[in-house]
């Protein structure tokens, strides 16, 4: 049995210690938003917050959440309208649409650190999530915006 | 306006039968049905008394944004209030009624082909609807209905001042019998559009910034178990011999089922499924694809380019191009080639499937570009009727081409029809990339000719590759179309009417396997014959962009978009240690050109691109910044293709695993892109591929502006730039 927080609520789940916090979300919580990209962490549409900090699930044994207060894109805000959600439709960032849970969860741990990140800053920090349908340009646009509407 | 499709209603357009359908949700869960069956007067849209619109959008949401931009053509003619406006999935997969017409009238969501496809369909549908309110109003007002006219959503009868919403003439219009006949000149004129050429915002949005939209890797159905499936390496290999001794000793592993080309575990989670998967012990049979290897085989394709003796299936014959070739007084020659590449759309493959005990129904919950494709395939698999079998399509986590391709949805039943219970079958990344389709390798070689007074008489474009139509068509169980369009699209260079054409393709017997990728065949011959042209204009002192404007007489569209991206890219200005280069390109009637801006890292052979300019023309734009947006996300797709994605067979085995080594272009690899849309006074054309093409041919006409060296293969890799550029 492992518990944690998901979105300040808690959880418990009996499932061995190995499996990825991602799959537990995913298949055994049913919070679907948290997307499978690659499970080696190398696409980042599985980002998730672990007290704060965005970390990739699909490679997160959920033992290592013990304890832990986890936020997933269902809880950044209760109805959408987080500034950098609201910056996302502003720009009309997402395609297909698959990878901008990551994209945002990502995004959001770098404004809860940096209100004004440079673009450069930007780049840096999304960097590993990967977005096939190609709107990084908006994506940037998106995180710029939501850092001066706030 | 309401953001999700839910279940409904719908009123069958005769006799005003009810029939209660279900529509798979797109976005959230599916809400209570209406109490009260709206208004129908076509099969298209129905009409609420409190005046929402809800319209069919036929085509699959893969990001493009077509299920904003098909409903809108539909509420333009019908002159809705757009903010009334609610697209919904088709209520039933009926081919006649909804397919698209560029299809043969079946559900296809692929080569930009919707708005293309249905435009003329949907606006005499919108129409039609329309008429059908004017009559009804006309009978009750007893007035004739040529006094009657519309604002959105609003009937209105000018001599007397009356007005009456849409919501209020769907409370008593009765859908006629017979719709009305609409005629061109009954559809509004272009100048008069409220909607097309006017931006909206994607009404699905909303659902893809929350998490809430489902994608078919979401479905969570009752009673379901999970399925892992080990396919075979190379194409058609069967399983011989199975050791599941250790795959079933995992917990929760329930079943070990053989397919005709791989080996299932079912079981009770997604991560037991997928741990037991990488222990199975499989041999699989020979096939023609056991020994493939990709790099040894394509310098066999460059070879076979290179030997006209070898002739290929004419894909463009115009005039007489060896004849003219052969009379030519200086001809030029060059060679291409591009390696497999995968599509890497962010959602793995995954399908659910549920099939009644009798083997003959079905339930498929699944994100298709193909639903006829996939309902006909599963339907000979049952042996059963279209009409048992019930998709819930969901919204597609890229598409690309990928998802035409229906193996994962075929094995979910055979899988659900083994096992007696729902199989959610999941796709790893690694089986992504493992079990891909590829877009086919190929090597060309080109030959231009001239004539005395230096004007271009003769064009050959031979086109070396294996055959995705054939391939794909043995899947399907059809009968593969004579030219391979998929391959050869693009290379007849409609542009640039040269007297003499052929373009050729010489097919190479099938060993890996094939689908369409975005930009089809546009995407390998833009590079080849924009390479070559760029390295014709060197050798003939002529500026690229004169050169083509010179090549492309006749044809003012191309001609506008190249003088469009020379004045945004500020052509003729030098830059301190970057270049620029030019592109062209022609896709089913849309057209478009580029400018890029590079420069390179000669110790590292890293090439950088800054900026890119591009003009396309798609006909008239009837989402200019959606069509602006689509340009540029085809543009970064493109970066990945031509920096470094590439796949390698050896041993029949596909080398590269995963996102590791498999490396699509990321936020730090993306230049400005700077996209301008020219609509013109013609039929839409498509709009969701057409920044691709442009990208290697302009990426490698800068790089030899600026090194004088030319890169004649993709990917444009660092090492092979490096040895190129002799550092």
């Amino acid at each position: 049995m492992v518990a944690f927080t998901v979105n300040g609520q808690r959880k418990e789940v009996g499932v061995d210690g190995d499996t990825p916090l991602l799959w537990v979300l995913r298949e055994h919580l049913k919070m679907t938003g948290t997307k499978f990209g690659c499970g080696v962490a190398a696409c980042g549409a599985c980002t998730v917050h672990v007290d704060g900090n965005p970390i990739r699930s699909c490679i997160t044994p959920v033992s290592l959440v013990e304890g832990a207060a986890i936020t997933t894109i269902e809880g950044l805000s209760p109805d959408g309208s987080h500034p950098l959600q609201k910056a996302w439709i502003a720009e009309q960032v997402p395609q297909c649409g698959y990878c901008q849970s990551g994209q945002i969860m990502q995004a959001a741990a770098l404004l809860a650190r940096n209100k004004n990140p440079s673009r450069d800053e930007i780049v840096e920090h999304m960097d590993g999530n990967l977005c096939r349908c190609g709107t990084y340009l908006r994506i940037i646009s998106a995180i710029q915006r939501a850092a001066r509407e706030g | 306006m309401n953001t999700h499709l839910s279940r409904r209603d719908f009123l069958k357009d005769t006799a005003g039968l009810t029939l209660a359908l279900t529509v798979a949700p797109i976005g959230l869960a599916e809400e209570a049905a209406a109490t009260e069956a709206p208004f129908a007067p076509s099969v298209w849209l129905t009409i609420a008394t409190d005046g929402t619109i809800s319209i069919v959008s036929p085509a699959a949401e893969m990001g493009q944004g077509s299920f904003t931009t098909l409903p809108l053509i539909i509420a333009e003619e019908l002159d809705a209030d757009w903010a009334k406006v609610k697209p919904i999935l088709p209520p039933a997969w009926d081919d006649k009624k909804y397919g698209n017409p560029a299809y043969g009238s079946t559900f296809q969501t692929s080569a930009s082909a919707s708005v293309h496809g249905y435009f003329k369909a949907l606006r005499v549908a919108g129409a039609q609807a329309r008429r059908v309110l004017l009559d009804a109003v006309a009978a009750k007002w007893n007035v004739p209905v040529g006094e009657l006219t519309t604002e959105p959503s609003v009937v209105v009868h000018k001599p007397s001042g009356r007005r009456i919403s849409y919501g209020e003439i769907a409370a008593f219009a009765k859908a006629p019998s017979e719709l009305p006949k609409i005629e061109d000149k009954d559809l509004k004129p272009t100048a008069t559009f409220r909607l097309i050429g006017k931006d909206v915002p994607r009404v699905e949005l909303p659902t893809k910034v929350t998490g809430a939209a489902k994608y078919a890797m979401d479905v969570q159905v009752l009673g379901m178990v999970y399925a892992a499936v080990l396919q075979s390496p190379y194409p058609a290999g069967a399983p011989e011999t199975v050791d599941d001794v250790a795959a079933r000793k995992l917990p929760g592993i329930t079943d070990v089922v053989r397919l005709p080309d791989g080996v299932a575990v079912i079981g009770d989670t997604v991560e037991g499924t997928q741990a037991a998967k990488k222990l199975l012990k499989v041999t699989w049979s020979s096939a023609a694809g056991v020994s493939h290897d990709s790099e040894r085989a394509l310098e066999e394709f460059a070879a076979v380019g290179r030997d006209l003796a070898r002739t290929g299936v004419p894909y463009e014959t115009k005039g007489d191009a060896k004849g003219a070739m052969a009379g030519a007084v200086k001809v030029f020659r060059g060679d291409y080639r591009t390696r497999y590449v995968y599509h890497a759309q962010m959602e793995p493959l995954s399908a659910t499937a549920s099939v009644s005990s009798d083997g003959k129904s079905a339930e498929i919950w699944a994100g298709t570009q193909g639903a006829s494709g996939a309902l006909n395939q599963v339907a000979r698999l049952l042996q059963t009727e279209r009409a048992k079998l019930t998709l819930h399509q969901h919204v597609l986590g890229g598409g690309f081409g990928r998802r035409g391709q229906h193996e994962v949805i075929i094995d979910a039943v055979r899988l659900a029809k083994a096992v007696g219970k729902p199989v959610k079958l999941v796709w790893s990344r690694e089986d992504d990339i493992a079990f891909g389709k590829f877009r086919p390798m190929t090597a060309h070689h080109i030959e231009a000719g001239f004539d005395a007074s230096g004007k271009l008489i003769a064009w050959h474009h031979r086109v070396v590759a294996e055959s995705v139509v054939a391939y794909t068509a043995a899947m399907a169980g059809t009968t593969p179309a004579p030219t391979d369009r998929i391959v050869m699209k693009g290379s007849p260079i409609p542009q640039y009417p040269i007297p003499n054409k052929l373009a050729e393709h010489v097919v190479m017997p099938g060993r890996a396997r094939l689908a369409p990728w975005r930009g089809v065949g546009n995407g390998h011959n833009a590079f080849a014959a924009e390479s070559f042209i760029d390295e014709m204009a060197k050798e003939l002192g002529k500026d690229p962009i004169a050169f083509r404007l010179e090549l492309s007489e006749g044809q003012p569209r191309m001609q506008t978009l190249l003088r469009t991206v020379a004045e945004m890219s500020d052509w003729t200005r030098k830059r301190d240690g970057r270049a620029l280069g030019t592109a062209t390109m022609v896709k089913d009637d849309t057209l478009a050109a580029g400018v890029a801006e590079v420069s390179v890292d000669r110790a590292s052979g890293r090439i950088k691109v800054h900026n890119v300019w591009v003009a396309i023309d798609a006909g008239i734009a009837v989402q200019p910044k959606n069509i602006a947006a689509q340009t540029e996300g085809s543009i970064v797709y493109g970066l990945g293709h031509v920096l470094r994605e590439r796949i390698t067979i050896k041993d029949g085995r596909v080398r590269e695993a995963n996102f590791t080594d498999y490396q699509p272009a990321r936020m730090s690899d993306v230049p400005n892109i700077e996209v301008k849309v020219i609509s013109t006074d013609n039929p839409p054309t498509g709009a969701g591929e057409d920044g691709l093409p442009l990208l290697a041919c302009s990426v490698g006409n800068a790089i030899a502006t600026l090194t004088g060296v030319r890169l004649r293969e993709l990917p444009f890799a660092p090492e092979r730039v490096r040895g190129a550029l002799g550092a």
